[in-house]
């Protein structure tokens, strides 16, 4: 590993080293290019991740605090934590299900498809389904996505069985294993999978991609690589000019430290990406750095989400194996006869005991609640996840009367679920309830959001600098040495699971800024 | 202290495998006014063969045995199960005696509350009807004292291995190898999906 001086400036500094920041720095470091990368949280491995749902949460989750607002349940269930991120290297690629999916093509034309949504502040993508497929199949190769490649799909466990019984039923076509970054052979130094459970606490065995244990090792021996673990970014710097020539950092020891660089680019998640371009106004920039436009922030986007959980007459078992172990995917296309634009994806889930207690109706006590814990070994679930509006008001702003422990104002998150978000959810339960009913479900219980794991498009792409952040490279309309490296960058969010096409992005983005920085373009 | 199944040993007061009794606490403890509950797992109970002895004992710091008995009777009517033992529930009197020890504030909320809940029951809430129980718990609904309480529930009945074994979760299964080749496609009461949605296990 490499140890770049705290004042050379010729380095690419990177913020957050998860789906984007990570794989952004490892296809940097093969092309050359110097990168220091930031990571606020410590280094774990699968060796140290552990089986268990609420020390592995103490382990990995980003638990700085947070404020809430808005009418989404979420804000009265888990006010203080808005978003179930990580904070540790390898980032939310720890946590993540490993789903794989590509966004859909009309998903790139919202605006142009869905039409003027009362309420929402729908665009097209910069960026087309054709422009990036060549990018997709990169990150689907390095990820190894089942289904592409070559690779084979995973076998399918209890939770699946059920969830696929229940979909021929009721006339689904489209219901496998899925697209998951998860071995289902050993391939490119990763096992084969285990079916241990537990994808969101780590994956001990190393078959579900997470750049802690892909990309950022690889980097790693290109020796272009300065990884710096507990170092939490608390400003980015910039010059008269207006270009970014550093960050502030608070060190493992607590100390401050001023790392210049040649290029800056933020990747920490869709809430703490916005915070640090606000945290670092100056009076060059009084509105935050690359916020001309206002949209810093805006337009925060978390999928439309819930759960259907049921309980049979038998035995399901469905902690055992893959978490997200199969998907419906019949109704993830745009049909506004169903009563809304946009489309979701039906995919299993499963919680263990302890958080199935804490999730499956917060809040909730007495014998209807206790009915489903004492149902739990004949219990199956799915978890309900489609494209929800992008509105100005959904929106992470500074709270600067709350601070978190290095003095800074926390993020705010305030969410308001637009009526299509709405509908499109009742119509996810009904259906999703139906699919178990098919499959002979004693009963079904409708559980509300988890806190985000979706977190998107608080800095988005824009081809007009007026409507958005940054360009379709990622890289601000402002600021021609500063990007936006993760999911912060997306226009619109899509039904699939996000971090395929994050990865996606930074690849893309890694060939524009080696390109730019060869040119000497920035 | 810590909650305890109580190991079988040889005193002088008590033959082998007895369990200590509260008369055990010293003097000490007696003055600081700090409770204990105990009790004694179903033989018939799945846990029973997994503790080391059938008897179990919480010895409280803060809280009184007779405030822990309302907050275990508490628990039992905001989560009731058939067939968990007290024990279970005694996990959320010693998370609860344990916020007490730590902040004044919550020693008192919890007091109040407890005076609250046998007011609300017409006098001693842990001795009262079912029906009478649940009332006082609906007429605190709301309070600090009873989001206190239902939070701790939480993390304190669910998340213990007594718990894992009254509930069939088995927990950790990386130790075991994953269920690979330990059930994780088992399920038979419904037909099995085609080869292509659903492909063999991967087999060395």
């Amino acid at each position: 590993m490499a140890k770049f001086e705290l004042n050379d400036d010729s380095v690419v500094v990177i913020i957050g080293s998860g789906a984007g920041g990570g794989t952004l720095a490892n296809e940097l470091c093969q092309k050359g290019v110097k990168v220091v990368l930031l990571e606020a949280g410590k280094r774990e491995s699968p060796a140290t991740f552990i089986n268990d749902e609420w020390k592995s949460f103490g382990q990995l989750a980003w638990l700085d605090k947070r404020t809430t607002s808005g009418s989404w349940r979420v804000a009265k269930d888990f006010s203080g934590l808005p978003a179930w991120t990580c904070k540790t290297v390898g980032g939310t690629t720890t946590h993540w299900a490993g789903a794989s999916l590509r966004l859909h093509e009309h998903e790139f034309r919202a605006r142009t498809v869905y039409g003027d949504i009362k309420g929402a502040s729908l665009l097209d993508w910069p960026l087309t389904l054709k422009e990036l497929a060549p990018f997709y199949s990169r990150a689907e190769d390095k990820m190894g996505v089942t289904r592409t490649h070559d690779v084979p799909g995973l076998p399918g466990n209890n939770n699946f069985k059920v969830m696929y019984a229940g979909a021929k039923k009721v006339g689904y076509k489209d219901c496998n294993t899925g697209h998951m970054a998860i071995n289902s052979r050993p391939r490119k130094d990763r096992a084969s999978c285990l079916q241990i459970g537990f994808c969101f606490q780590g994956c001990k065995s190393g078959a579900k991609w997470s750049t802690l244990y892909t990309e950022i090792p690889a980097a790693e021996k290109t020796g272009k690589l300065d990884l710096r673990p507990q170092a939490h970014v608390l400003k980015i710097d910039h010059n008269d000019a207006g270009k970014v020539t550093g960050v502030v950092y608070r060190d493992a020891d607590g100390k401050d430290q001023r790392q210049k660089a040649r290029v800056v680019c933020v990747a920490g998640n869709s809430i703490e990406t916005p915070r640090l371009l606000l945290l670092s106004a100056s009076s060059k920039y009084p509105d935050g750095l690359a916020n001309s436009s206002g949209q810093v922030g805006r337009n925060y986007m978390r999928h439309m989400t819930g759960s259907v959980y049921a309980v049979f007459n038998e035995p399901v078992n469905m902690y055992r194996g893959t978490t997200m172990a199969g998907i419906i995917t019949d109704e993830g296309h745009n049909d506004p006869k169903r009563g809304f634009v946009g489309g979701y994806e039906m995919e299993t889930l499963s919680l263990g005991l302890p958080f199935m207690a804490a999730f499956l109706d917060p809040g909730a006590w007495g014998p209807d609640f206790t009915y489903f814990l004492d149902n739990y070994t004949r219990m199956a679930g799915m978890w309900l996840v489609g494209e929800d509006m992008p509105r100005p008001t959904n929106r992470v702003t500074l709270n600067s009367s709350e601070k978190d422990q290095y003095g800074l104002a926390v993020p705010n998150v305030h969410f308001d679920d637009h009526d299509n978000d709405v509908a499109m959810r009742n119509h996810a339960y009904a259906a999703g309830e139906k699919v178990y009913q098919a499959a002979g479900a004693l009963k079904t219980f409708r559980t509300p959001p988890y806190p985000s794991t979706h977190n998107l498009g608080t800095c988005r792409m824009s081809a007009n600098p007026r409507d958005g952040v940054c360009n379709k490279w990622g890289q601000t309309h402002d600021v021609p040495n500063l990007f936006i490296s993760d999911g912060s960058q997306f226009t619109t969010g899509g039904a699939e699971n996000p971090t395929l096409t994050i990865v996606t992005l930074a690849i893309r983005q890694a060939g524009y800024l080696a390109e730019q920085l060869s040119k000497r373009s920035i | 202290m810590d909650f305890n199944f109580v190991t079988p040993s040889i005193d002088h007061d008590h033959g082998p495998g007895q369990p200590r009794p509260p008369t055990a606490l010293t003097r000490r403890e007696f003055l600081k006014g700090a409770g204990i509950l105990t009790g004694t797992l179903a033989a018939s109970s799945i846990l029973s063969a997994l503790a080391p002895s059938r008897a179990w004992a919480l010895e409280l710091k803060t809280l009184t045995s007779a405030q822990g008995e309302a907050l275990l009777q508490m628990g039992k009517v905001l989560y009731p199960h058939k067939g968990l033992p007290d024990a279970v529930y005694a996990l959320l009197v010693k998370d609860l005696d344990g916020a007490a020890g730590k902040d004044p504030k919550t020693a008192q909320m919890l007091s109040e509350g407890i005076a609250a809940l046998d007011k609300a029951a017409g006098g001693s809430f842990a001795a009262a009807s079912d029906a009478k129980k649940l009332e006082a718990v609906k007429s605190l609904q709301g309070t600090p004292f009873f989001n206190t309480v239902r939070g701790q529930c939480i993390t304190a009945l669910y998340d213990n291995d007594m718990a894992f074994a009254h509930f069939g979760y088995p927990g950790p299964s990386w130790d075991k190898g994953g269920y690979i080749n330990r059930g994780f496609n088992d399920l038979k009461w419904l037909p099995d999906p085609s080869a292509s949605a659903s492909p063999a296990p991967y087999k060395a």
